[in-house]
């Protein structure tokens, strides 16, 4: 509704302009695509646990592109998982945290 | 073993010495490397965008390919970084029905399409974007978060309508202490923090910081935030909100997540804390730290021994603008005074230049900007636990033949 409103409005104005020579251009809509996500977790007996608790709210590609060489990557991992649940609110089930962090530990 | 990426690289070392200048090597790969550990990146193509560097998809976040940065102190919009924080980003946007409301605090709460926005007295300003987390991969020991190497960061003309005039046009009530800035993105889940950022009242009214349209001549890239974005010009990117939709003038100091929480840096005198350990107090992230960069030659290339070759960069700081660039050919130990390139303001990349000639060997080379306000950049880098604010003297190794 408010947007035909708008388009009439623009037109109005187009043709109150155009006798003094303004010309105003309506700018278009603009629909994004994005590309297909290409990313995916390596894949191994436990892969649904991350497939199925990370991937809601970003790409596999932020997993993989963070560095390898740590201390503890049980720890690192750890500490990110618990970050997603207390920080930022994933909805990850206490029971799968231990899995979660198998599994990254194991292969990133 | 001869890879598609060797000859990339062989090519590119070509590249810098000049002789196939006018040729790109960036169609030829599909993959980069960037110098650190678990450094590889597709190159991926978004609409509107040349290939970037591929950090993640979901939400999109792209890094701008270091030659770019050698092509002319203005970073063009196709090869302008991007970073997001939720996925839940805006795809289909109608200029002709957005809005941004100025509300809380307030006499007299707006809401303004972009054609009124457009039609107030416009400002331009050449500033540089920078993503708080440029640089993050070259940490030691390594941090948590978006694995960047330098190519977070940016250098555009903006153009818009000062936050003040708009704050002015509301009425601005005196208990007013800071304004906080949403945009059209969000989180997928609720319980996810929604991105919204602070400023003081009295750094939103400067007149400098600008609800921005246009970059570099044309509408905004809408991964860089169409139709309209906050410019807070010598400030780090997290403040630059995309998509903006929302500005509430509140009496209070805004303690949602992402000011009190995220993006803080150690309350030291260098920001700095002894690397792996946690900083006893924070503070909210600010302006950048001082930086410059080789942008001719790149790490391992090859330059011709004994004439005369023009090293040239770029060096930015957090507003007060460059006043020198120092030079060294031999990892440090002695320095020359480059030349400076035309002032776009101070919160903009400085081109700067110096004709050397290098004997045949290796050579080590470093470049050193001071700014304005006295700050040098450090010969060993500053460590926080989020991987924030690097500006260490950076390091360029070549061979001369």
């Amino acid at each position: 509704m408010k947007r035909t409103f708008s388009l009439a409005a623009a037109a109005a104005l187009v043709l109150a302009m155009s006798g003094t020579g303004l010309v105003i251009a309506r700018a278009k809509p603009i629909s994004y695509k994005l590309p297909e996500e290409t990313a995916t977790f390596k894949t191994t007996d436990d892969v649904a646990i991350v497939q199925n608790n990370c991937t809601a709210c970003h790409s596999t590609d932020y997993i993989q592109t963070q560095p390898r060489a740590q201390k503890s990557k049980r720890d690192f991992w750890q500490a990110e998982v618990t970050k997603m649940i207390k920080v930022y609110g994933a909805p990850i089930d206490e029971g799968d945290v231990g899995k979660i962090v198998d599994y990254l530990a194991a292969n990133y | 073993m001869i890879t598609r990426r060797n000859v990339l690289r062989g090519a590119t070392a070509v590249l810098t010495t000049g002789a196939l200048g006018a040729v790109s090597t960036r169609s030829f790969a599909d993959t980069v490397t960037l110098p650190f550990e678990n450094g590889e990146r597709p190159l991926v193509k978004y609409p509107q965008k040349r290939p970037m560097i591929g950090l993640t998809s979901r939400p999109p976040q792209l890094e701008t390919p270091f030659s770019v940065f050698d092509e002319g102190v203005i970073t063009p919009n196709d090869a302008f970084f991007v970073r997001y924080h939720l996925a839940n980003i805006p795809l289909d946007i109608d200029p002709e029905t957005f809005s941004v409301e100025i509300k809380g605090t307030v006499d007299k709460p707006l809401k303004l399409s972009l054609a009124d926005i457009k039609k107030l007295p416009a400002i331009e300003i050449v500033a540089v974007n920078q993503c708080s987390g440029n640089s993050r991969g070259f940490f030691t020991p390594r941090v948590a978060g978006g694995q960047l190497a330098n190519g977070a960061m940016g250098n555009a003309r903006w153009k818009g309508v000062p936050l003040k005039t708009v704050l002015d046009k509301a009425g601005v009530q005196a208990k007013a202490k800071q304004v906080v800035f949403a945009g059209m993105d969000g989180p997928v889940f609720d319980k996810t923090p929604d991105f919204a950022k602070a400023l003081d009242i009295d750094h939103a009214r400067n007149g400098e910081v600008m609800l921005a349209y246009a970059m570099n001549g044309r509408d905004l890239p809408v991964l860089n935030g169409f139709p309209l974005r906050l410019v807070v010009p010598g400030y780090y990117g997290t403040y630059w909100v995309k998509h903006l939709n929302e500005i509430t003038v509140v009496d209070s100091v805004y303690d949602g997540f992402w000011m009190k929480s995220a993006y803080r840096i150690p309350d030291t005198d260098c920001n700095c804390v002894e690397p792996g350990t946690a900083p006893k107090a924070t503070i909210p992230i600010n302006h950048f730290t001082v930086r410059s960069f080789i942008t001719s030659v790149q790490d391992d290339a090859k330059v011709k021994a004994g004439r005369e070759v023009t090293l040239r960069g770029i060096a930015f700081d957090g507003g007060k603008g460059i006043k020198e660039v120092a030079v060294s050919t031999d990892d440090g130990k002695t320095w020359m005074p480059a030349g400076l390139g035309k002032d776009l303001g101070n919160y903009s990349f400085r081109e700067w230049k110096l004709a050397v000639k290098l004997a045949a060997g290796d050579h080590t080379l470093k470049s050193r900007a001071t700014s304005n306000g006295g700050e040098t950049q450090p010969l060993e880098p500053r460590w926080n636990p989020a991987g924030y604010l690097r500006n260490v003297v950076e390091t360029v190794h070549v061979t001369a033949s």
